[in-house]
C-alpha cells in the first residue's frame, strides 16, 4: 500500500442556505491521476477550492504528508505545493510567456526588474518540462490555447516544490491532438512524481488518463475506484444513481421519402468554403469536424447571425434570403449557441422574458405586451419539457447548464420553428440533464421537427443522428448514413486535409 | 433553492427601499434643520427645479438600460431651446412653431445619436460625446451667441408660462403646472418600461444584445429608437427649462446631462444595462433637488450642493455592488 501524499476527511461545507460539502473524503498518491468525477453542482470545485485555499472548511480534516494543514490562501496553498489549474485561461495575452509565469514574484535587482534572469529561470522551467516551442519571450496571444495551457501548467509547476497539481475541465478548449499533447504531458509529470487530481466531464478520457476514480454526488462521497475495475457504465450509474442516455442508434428513423426541409447550396464566408447539405423533415444531421472545422460558421450562416458571402439557402422549397437573424427566425429557423451565456439568454432577465424573446410580436397588441400570455406560455414549457425553476418570474442566471439550455429550446419552440440548428448541446451540462436534452430531440424530430445538431463528442453524435456530414477547414469532407458512421470513419474525414 | 430566491427577492425590495427612505430622511433632516425651508414655497421651488432633470433621466434611463450612455443630453436640451427660441424672436414664427421645432431638433439628434451608434457601430461614449459638442456649438452658431428670451408673463405670448410653468388652476394661485406633465411623463416611461416591446428589448439589449439579435429582435432599429426617445424627452426638457428661468445662454448646458445620469445612477439602474427602474430614477431626481433647496437653507452654498451630490453617488452605487456581491455569494452556492 502506498502511503498517499494528501488525505482529506469528513470535510464539511456550508453556504448560506446549503449544505455544500457533507462528510467528503479524497485522497492522492504521488505520481498518480486521480479522476474527480460528479454531475454539476455536485461538490467537485468546492472541494478543490478548500484545498487550494480558496475556501476555508467548516469541518474535516486535510493532511498533507501525514501532517494536518489549515490553508488559508492560494498563496500559502502554492507554499506548500498545491496548485490549481482553472478551467479558463488566466493568463495575461499581451504579456511575454515568462512575465505571466513570473507575475507578483518578478526577479529584481535592487529596484530594477531583472528580465534577463526572469528569461533564463523561464526557459530553463520550459526545458525541464520539455516544451521546447515555447520561449519566454514569445507573447502569449499568439500561441495556440493548448500551448497556453502549457504555460498555464508551467506557471503552476514554476513553484519550487508543486507536488499537487488540480485541473479543472482541462479538455475543455482544446482539440483532439491538442488532448494528445496534454495527456503525454501529464503522463511526464507523472513520472516526476506529482499527484494530479483531473477533473472531467469527458467520460472517455478518464479511460486513457486516470488511475483512479472518485465519484461525488450532491456534495457527498460516493466511491473511489480503481479505473481498471470498473466500466463507464458503473462510474455513470455511480454518479446519478441511474441508468442513463437513451439507445444509440443503429438505423436512421427517416424514411427514404421525407420531404427536404432545408437545403444550402455552395454555403461561402470567409471561415466556410462552399458547403452543401440537405436537412430531411424529422431527421437529426450531425455535423462532425474538429474545432475551428468551420460548423459553428456554418450553423451561424443559415441563421443569420454573420454575413455569407455566397450560397443559397432553401426552406421548404422555397429560396430565401438570409441577411439577419430575424430573416432566419421567421423562416422557422432556430438557433442554440454552443455558448448560451453569450448568445441564447439575457441572464438577467426572468425564464419568462427569455421565452417570449423572439415571441413578443404574437404575445402584444401593437407596443403593449401582455404579460399574462408571456407568463402563461413559460409556465406551459416549464410543464411540458421540465425546467426547474423556482417561477417563470426567477432570472435565469440562476439556472443549471441543463434547465438554461431547456429555456432556449422553449422559445424556439413558442416561435415554432421546424428546423433548429443545436450546437453543441450539451456541453457544460452534466449528465442527468444530457439524458433529458437527448430525450426531448428525439421527441422533437417525432413530432416532425427537424435538427442540425453539430457536436465534438463522437458517442453523442453517433447515439444522436440519422445521418453525418462531417466536415474539415471550411469544407464538407464527407457524408455519412448513420448505419455506416463510426468513430473511425468520422475521425478519417475530419482530418483530411482537401487543401479547398 | 426556492427558499435562497425567496431570501434574494427580500434583499432587493429592501434595496428598493433604500432611495426612497434616503429622500424622506433628507427632507426631515432639511425641514427640521433648515432655515425657512418646511413650507409650500420651498416644495414648489424643490418640484420645479426637478422638471428639466426629470425629463433628461427619463429619457436616458432607456439608454443606460439599454447598455449605452448619452453624454448630449445638457447641450441637446440647450440647443433644442435656443433654436425653438430664436425662430420665434428673429424669425418671427409663431412660439407654439418655435416649440415644436425645438422639439424636432432634439429628437433629431437622438436620432443622429441613435445611427452612428447602431448603423455605424461608434461607441455611445464617443458618439453622444460628439453629439454634445455639435449641440453646444450649433446653439451658438444659429443664434449667434444671443442669449435668448423666452415671454414672460404680461407680454403677447404669456400662455406659455402659463401653460408649462405656473398658472392659476383649481383655485391656487400660482399651481405649478409642470409637475402634471413631469409626473404624466413619469408614468407614460413606467408604463414604456414595464408594459411594452420597447422597454423590454430595451432591457434585453441591456442584459445581452447578441442574444438578443439571435433570438430575431432587430437590435439595431430598437436601439435607434431608444436613442431617439432619449432625444425627445432632451428636447420636452428644454421647454421646461425656458419655462422655469426664462433665458437660456448659448454655449451652456453641457455638464447638465451629468445631472440628469446622476439621477439614474443614484435610482438604481446599472450602468452595466440590463435592470432599471423609472421609479428609482425619479426618486433619484428629487434626492437631488431636496439637497439643491435643502443644503442653502442650512447655510451651505452651492459648491456644497456638488459636493454632496457626490457623496451620495459613490454611497449609492457602493451599495448597489455590496448587494450585488451578497446575491452573487448566495447564488453561487
Amino acid at each position: 500500500m502506498v502511503q498517499p501524499i494528501l488525505e482529506m476527511q469528513g470535510i464539511q461545507k456550508y453556504f448560506p442556505g446549503v449544505h455544500a460539502l457533507d462528510d467528503c473524503r479524497f485522497e492522492l498518491r504521488a505520481g498518480e491521476v486521480h479522476a474527480l468525477v460528479g454531475e454539476n453542482g455536485a461538490g467537485k470545485s468546492t472541494l478543490m477550492k478548500i484545498l487550494s485555499g480558496i475556501y476555508p472548511r467548516d469541518g474535516g480534516s486535510v493532511r498533507l504528508d501525514g501532517r494536518e494543514i489549515n490553508v488559508k490562501s492560494t498563496l500559502e496553498a502554492q507554499r506548500l505545493g498545491i496548485s490549481i489549474i482553472h478551467q479558463e485561461i488566466n493568463l495575461m495575452q499581451d504579456l511575454t510567456v515568462s512575465e505571466n509565469i513570473y507575475i507578483g514574484r518578478e526577479p529584481t535587482q535592487g529596484i530594477l526588474l531583472n528580465g534577463a534572469k526572469q528569461d533564463a529561470q523561464t526557459n530553463a522551467l520550459l526545458d525541464s518540462l520539455r516544451l521546447t516551442d515555447i520561449r519566454a519571450g514569445t507573447r502569449v496571444r499568439t500561441l495556440t490555447v493548448a500551448k497556453q495551457q502549457m504555460v498555464e501548467i508551467a506557471k503552476a509547476l514554476s513553484f519550487s516544490n508543486t507536488r499537487i497539481l488540480i485541473m479543472d475541465e482541462p479538455t475543455a478548449a482544446l482539440t483532439e491532438s491538442e488532448i494528445e499533447d496534454l495527456f503525454t504531458f501529464i503522463r511526464r509529470l507523472k513520472a516526476q512524481g506529482v499527484g494530479i487530481v483531473y477533473i472531467s466531464h469527458r467520460m472517455e478520457e478518464l479511460r486513457i488518463i486516470a488511475d483512479r476514480v472518485t465519484v461525488m454526488r450532491d456534495g457527498k462521497y460516493v466511491g473511489t475506484r480503481n479505473m481498471a475495475d470498473v466500466s463507464m457504465d458503473d462510474i455513470i450509474s455511480m454518479m446519478v444513481g441511474r441508468v442513463i442516455y437513451e439507445q444509440p442508434k443503429t438505423k436512421s428513423a427517416v424514411p427514404e421519402t421525407a420531404p427536404v426541409v432545408l437545403e444550402v447550396i455552395n454555403l461561402r464566408s470567409p471561415a466556410v468554403k462552399g458547403v452543401s447539405f440537405t436537412l430531411k423533415k424529422g431527421e437529426i444531421l450531425g455535423l462532425a469536424g474538429l474545432m475551428g472545422a468551420g460548423r459553428t460558421e456554418v450553423a451561424r450562416l443559415i441563421c443569420g447571425a454573420d454575413p455569407m458571402s455566397g450560397g443559397e439557402i432553401i426552406v421548404q422549397g422555397r429560396k430565401m434570403r438570409i441577411t439577419s437573424p430575424n430573416d432566419a427566425v421567421r423562416a422557422g429557423i432556430g438557433y442554440l449557441s454552443e455558448d448560451r451565456k453569450r448568445f441564447g439568454l439575457c441572464l438577467g432577465l426572468s425564464v419568462a422574458d427569455n421565452v417570449a424573446l423572439p415571441n413578443l410580436n404574437a404575445m402584444s397588441s401593437g407596443p403593449v405586451i401582455n404579460d399574462r400570455k408571456v407568463a402563461h406560455t413559460a409556465k406551459k414549457y416549464v410543464d411540458r419539457i421540465q425546467i426547474k425553476t423556482p417561477g417563470v418570474h426567477a432570472p435565469t442566471k440562476g439556472l443549471s447548464g441543463g434547465n438554461q439550455q431547456k429555456v432556449v429550446i422553449g422559445k424556439w419552440l413558442e416561435r415554432n420553428c421546424d428546423i433548429l440548428i443545436f450546437d453543441e448541446p450539451t456541453r457544460g451540462i452534466d449528465v442527468g440533464a444530457k439524458s433529458e436534452i437527448y430525450k426531448l430531440m428525439n421527441d422533437l424530430v417525432r413530432q416532425g421537427k427537424s435538427i442540425i445538431m453539430i457536436s465534438s463528442e463522437m458517442p453523442e453524435l453517433l447515439r444522436m443522428s440519422d445521418r453525418v456530414v462531417v466536415m474539415c477547414e471550411g469544407v464538407k469532407t464527407g457524408e455519412l448514413p448513420i448505419e455506416e458512421a463510426t468513430q473511425e470513419k468520422i475521425m478519417t474525414l475530419a482530418t483530411q486535409h482537401t487543401g479547398g | 433553492m426556492e427558499n435562497i430566491n425567496r431570501k434574494n427577492n427580500k434583499k432587493l425590495n429592501l434595496q428598493a427601499l433604500l432611495a426612497p427612505v434616503a429622500l424622506v430622511i433628507l427632507y426631515v433632516f432639511f425641514s427640521v434643520f433648515g432655515k425657512n425651508f418646511f413650507d409650500v414655497y420651498t416644495l414648489k421651488t424643490i418640484l420645479e427645479s426637478s422638471y428639466y432633470v426629470g425629463f433628461m433621466a427619463f429619457g436616458v434611463t432607456f439608454v443606460i438600460i439599454s447598455g449605452g450612455i448619452d453624454l448630449s443630453l445638457g447641450s441637446n436640451m440647450m440647443c433644442s431651446a435656443l433654436i425653438g427660441c430664436y425662430a420665434f424672436s428673429k424669425w418671427g414664427l409663431p412660439l407654439w412653431t418655435g416649440l415644436l421645432l425645438s422639439v424636432a431638433v432634439g429628437t433629431l439628434f437622438g436620432l443622429l445619436n441613435g445611427v452612428m451608434i447602431a448603423k455605424f457601430k461608434l461607441p455611445p461614449f464617443i458618439a453622444t460625446l460628439g453629439t454634445q459638442m455639435v449641440t453646444l456649438g450649433l446653439g451658438s452658431i444659429i443664434t449667434n451667441v444671443q442669449t435668448q428670451r423666452f415671454p414672460t408673463i404680461g407680454t403677447a405670448n404669456e400662455w406659455f408660462k402659463k401653460a408649462f410653468y405656473r398658472c392659476d388652476l383649481l383655485g391656487i394661485k400660482g399651481f405649478p403646472i409642470g409637475a402634471v406633465y413631469l409626473f404624466a411623463a413619469f408614468f407614460i416611461a413606467i408604463f414604456l418600461l414595464s408594459k411594452t416591446k420597447f422597454g423590454r428589448y430595451a432591457l434585453a439589449i441591456g442584459s445581452n444584445e447578441e442574444a438578443a439579435r439571435l433570438s430575431g429582435v432587430k437590435t439595431d432599429n430598437w436601439k435607434i429608437l431608444i436613442y431617439t426617445v432619449c432625444g425627445l424627452f432632451c428636447a420636452i426638457a428644454g421647454i421646461f427649462y425656458a419655462a422655469c428661468y426664462t433665458t437660456v445662454i448659448p454655449g451652456t448646458g453641457n455638464g447638465l446631462e451629468m445631472n440628469g445620469i446622476t439621477a439614474v445612477i443614484i435610482g438604481g439602474t446599472s450602468m452595466a444595462g440590463g435592470s432599471g427602474s423609472i421609479i428609482g430614477t425619479m426618486i433619484g431626481v428629487f434626492i437631488m433637488s431636496v439637497l439643491k433647496n435643502g443644503l442653502p437653507s442650512i447655510g451651505l452654498q452651492s459648491q456644497w450642493q456638488t459636493f454632496f451630490t457626490g457623496v451620495v453617488v459613490i454611497g449609492a452605487v457602493l451599495l448597489d455592488q455590496a448587494r450585488i456581491r451578497a446575491a452573487s455569494r448566495v447564488r453561487k452556492n
